[in-house]
């Protein structure tokens, strides 16, 4: 096929002919197209079996089941539902809205926890950064499964009953039933709140920009974060008070059987959320700490020889350079956090997995369909929250030279 | 010049050095220490009485349930249930009941897997815990051959010991000799048209296949063995068994992985990228559910798989996504200098990942890849979640015995499980540890 005798030319100067398949150009084509062959082949033959199975086991496939009637309970849904007449759709957003639920609110604790053992760990007080170290290395290595176990079984179903729970007076009730807290009630004009606080966030960025921008020109300072804050917290808190204070709480109480008003708890939701929260947080103490201990010592030095003093140093110096070795790792743990929260499923708390890839998929034997879903739309969760901070990297990324 | 004296000379010029004093009461010994990293300061002091606080309630329930008031002898669940709830115990005790861990011991670490058989399991251990100490210690010597034991004749053992040989591959012999031909026939084809000697190749071509004829010959055996069903084993054997095969499925397929991530070719970096962020994108109990109830479908009617080893599939996927980023992380951290002083050698691609490239890299992601496994083998626990029973699984599964069903045992098999995955974790981490300073060599930027 190819000519390869590189002499047998004659001419000396002309490039020397090589085999075709030795062309590196050409080798690789060939065996990236023998590849997409065998990818093809693959998933063509896998697709052409699912769909004999499903007709042998007569399945219809498709997407139909998701408006038809779902038929059970969930025993915490964030939306309207009810067993009667949802459909397996509405399961799926409920489900979808408590694993938001428990991974948002698990990702704040998470984070506090997170960076204040990570703290700790550094503290020149021995107890303490001893006390972070064992926090670290005993719950990092022990298996969220058995966590969650513990916490649900080991902890919250050992509360007592209602009539003989704990009862924190206007703070809410705390039994083997889950938590009861207070539900604030708002009145007349409550709305305004919210525009004030809006608004008090738009001020308080208009005047962020603006101090900066002088910064740049004059050198003259203005504390636009305490302005900031202040207006954040003042303005709402004004409007509220002109309102003339809307705003009651339900407060929970002990009724015949069961405690009645306030909001709900689960304990389902309490174990996830505690259990998801400090396994997280030892990880992201060892972020934090390992972030900080990145910045160098040269760093804070310098900081000091310009003349600041040592919260500017920590804010202006210390923090930017250890937040920037700390986001990218910070963000995987947020996704396992939110990939995590399936784990639900062993102590049914309603979450996607729990009610949707589990009881849903029990009910109507789509597996196909009820996986596929489940399985994108935690890829989805998983691919925006990467590319945006990608983004947010990116932009605080250290250009260099 | 007489005037000029010399230091010696002068009188208030000291001639010998004065003998060390020791520092300030205040700033040596407990007492000092004490006030340095305990009491420096006011919020300092307030800090430490605080953890002082928080100790004294944390350890002393644990303490006292774990060893105080535990339980360590007993036939049934008499001696661990209080008197009022039938038990020989004073009311309100609170106590660890070990004697139903011991009880239950076997079954914790074999599952059902028959007592008189349970040998098999026990010479598998040994076989793979000599290898991995072997392998682990750098001072032993015999690596090379170390890691051919641990990953051809091994896994060989284990399976056979495990299940029990025997294994129906008659039908199997006939397409492995088609492929051996197909395989002969292009590798023949292949050097002929890229001008080379086709002998070397076909050589290789020949030796695998003969190997896998080997195998299969020595899988279909039969040994005499009894015939132990996977729905018998359980307990650590099978956390085991998924961790293990899981890490040592992933590590090949994750280092072809991150190479066909970071290599030129686009088709192949984009299914590898496709393929990778696909599985860290999702959770490993929906993994676990796919590869429970829907990988059945993907095959052609009547093939079907063991429930546990459709888990490992789904285990290998899951890691092998992670094992090859770690690996990727390896080959970025390589100096570019690496890649391009083997290509001005003269080596191709392969000579070159195999010689110059991976080598170095994987020996910087030792700690990566021990990483992995210890989350692998936390990970191992979701598997009770589709019907398998591994050591947490076999432990929950024995609460439901009524010879030992009291209020403590829950918890009581709950901080037994903790306890041996902390030790398994914590020691491999130590290890992991270890291995990254013995392997810092500078050349990680």
């Amino acid at each position: 096929m190819a000519v390869t005798d590189a002499t047998g030319n004659g001419s000396g100067e002309s490039a020397p002919k090589v085999a075709l398949l030795n062309n590196p150009e050409i080798r690789g084509w060939v065996f990236q197209i023998i590849l997409a062959i065998l990818v093809v082949y693959l998933a063509y033959t896998g697709w052409a079996n699912m769909n004999a199975n499903l007709r042998a086991a007569g399945i219809a496939s498709g997407w139909g089941f998701l408006g038809t009637n779902a038929g059970f309970a969930i025993s915490q849904s964030l939306i309207e539902y009810s067993q009667a007449s949802s459909t397996y759709g509405r399961v799926y957003i409920v489900g979808l809205l408590n694993t938001l639920a428990v991974a948002f609110v698990g990702i704040i604790f998470a984070t506090i926890i997170g960076f204040i053992v990570g703290v700790a760990r550094l503290s020149k007080n021995w107890l303490v950064s001893r006390l972070a170290t064992v926090y670290v290395e005993t719950l990092r290595n022990i298996p969220l499964l058995l966590q969650i176990f513990i916490w649900y079984f080991g902890v919250l179903r050992l509360l007592p009953q209602p009539r003989q729970g704990f009862d924190f007076g206007p703070l809410g009730l705390l039994n083997n039933r889950g938590y009861f807290a207070p539900k604030p009630v708002w009145g007349e004009g409550g709305i305004f709140i919210v525009y004030a606080f809006i608004a008090a966030c738009v001020i308080a960025w208009g005047v962020g920009r603006w101090a900066h921008k002088r910064q740049m020109a004059t050198g003259q300072i203005f504390p636009s974060f305490l302005f900031g804050l202040g207006v954040i917290v003042l303005l709402p808190l004004a409007t509220f008070l002109a309102l003339g204070a809307p705003l009651t709480w339900d407060i929970p109480e002990m009724g015949g059987f069961r405690p009645s008003g306030g909001m709900t708890i689960i304990p389902e939701y309490i174990a996830m959320l505690v259990a998801l929260s400090t396994y997280t947080a030892s990880f992201i103490a060892e972020i934090v700490r390992a972030g900080i201990l990145a910045v160098n010592r040269g760093q804070t030095e310098a900081a000091s020889a310009l003349g600041l003093r040592n919260g500017p140093t920590l804010r202006l110096v210390i923090i930017p350079q250890a937040l920037r070795i700390i986001i990218p790792p910070l963000t995987s743990q947020y996704l396992n956090l939110t990939k995590n929260s399936s784990l639900a499923v062993a102590i049914a708390y309603p979450e996607l997995t729990s009610v949707f890839a589990g009881t849903a998929l029990n009910q109507t034997g789509q597996a196909v369909e009820i996986i596929s879903l489940t399985m994108l739309t935690y890829l989805t969760i998983s691919l925006v929250t990467s590319l945006f901070m990608n983004w947010y990297n990116n932009r605080v990324a250290l250009v260099e030279r | 010049m007489a005037e000029i004296h010399s230091a010696a000379d002068i009188a208030y010029v000291r001639r010998e050095m004065l003998p060390e004093q020791e520092a300030p009461g205040s700033s040596r010994g407990v007492v000092a220490w004490f006030r340095e990293s305990l009491f420096s300061s006011i919020p300092y002091t307030i800090l430490t009485l605080f953890c002082l606080y928080l100790l004294w309630v944390i350890v002393p329930p644990i303490l006292s349930f774990l060893i105080g008031s535990a339980v360590w002898t007993g036939t049934d669940r008499a001696v661990c249930a209080t008197e009022a709830q039938g038990g020989i115990q004073p009311n309100g005790w609170f106590g660890a009941c070990w004697a139903y861990v011991g009880d239950y011991a076997n079954q914790f670490i074999y599952g059902r897997y028959p007592n008189v058989e349970q040998w098999r399991v026990n010479i598998v251990g040994v076989l793979f815990f000599g290898g991995l100490a072997g392998l682990l210690i750098p001072s032993v010597p015999y690596k090379r051959e170390n890691i051919i034991f641990l990953s051809i004749v091994f896994p060989i053992a284990a399976l056979i010991l495990l299940t029990g040989g025997d294994i129906a591959v008659d039908g199997l012999y006939i397409p492995l000799a088609v492929l051996a031909v197909l395989a002969l026939v292009v590798t023949y084809a292949f050097a002929k048209l890229s001008d080379s000697d086709p002998l070397p190749g076909l050589k290789n071509v020949a030796a695998l296949f003969i190997g896998l004829f080997v195998l299969l010959f020595i899988l279909g055996f039969d040994f005499g063995l009894m015939h132990v069903e996977t729905e018998m084993w359980g307990g650590l054997l099978v956390t085991l068994v998924i961790a293990v095969t899981g890490i040592a499925a992933s590590l090949p397929v994750g280092i072809a992985l991150a190479l066909g991530r970071r290599s030129a070719l686009p088709i192949v970096r984009f299914f590898s990228i496709v393929f990778i962020e696909f599985w860290r994108g999702v959770p490993l109990i929906t993994v676990l559910f796919m590869s429970s109830v829907m990988l059945p479908l993907f095959l052609p009617e009547g093939v079907s798989f063991d429930k546990l080893l459709r888990a490992l599939i789904g285990v290998a996927l899951f890691s092998s996504a992670y094992m090859a980023e770690v690996v990727r992380g390896g080959l970025q951290a390589l100096p570019k200098g690496q890649y391009e002083g083997a290509m001005a050698l003269g080596l191709n691609w392969g000579q070159m990942m195999r010689m110059i490239i991976l080598p170095q890299a994987l020996k910087l992601v030792i700690p990566g890849i021990v990483n992995t496994f210890i989350g692998l083998f936390k990970d191992t626990t979701l598997v009770l979640i589709i019907g398998l029973f591994d050591f947490l699984g076999q432990i929950q599964s024995s609460y439901s015995d009524p010879t030992w069903a009291s209020p403590v045992q829950a918890m009581t098999g709950y901080a037994f499980a903790a306890i041996m995955y902390w030790v398994f974790c914590f020691s491999m981490s130590r290890y992991s540890m270890f291995m990254e300073r013995k392997l810092d060599t500078g050349h990680k930027r």
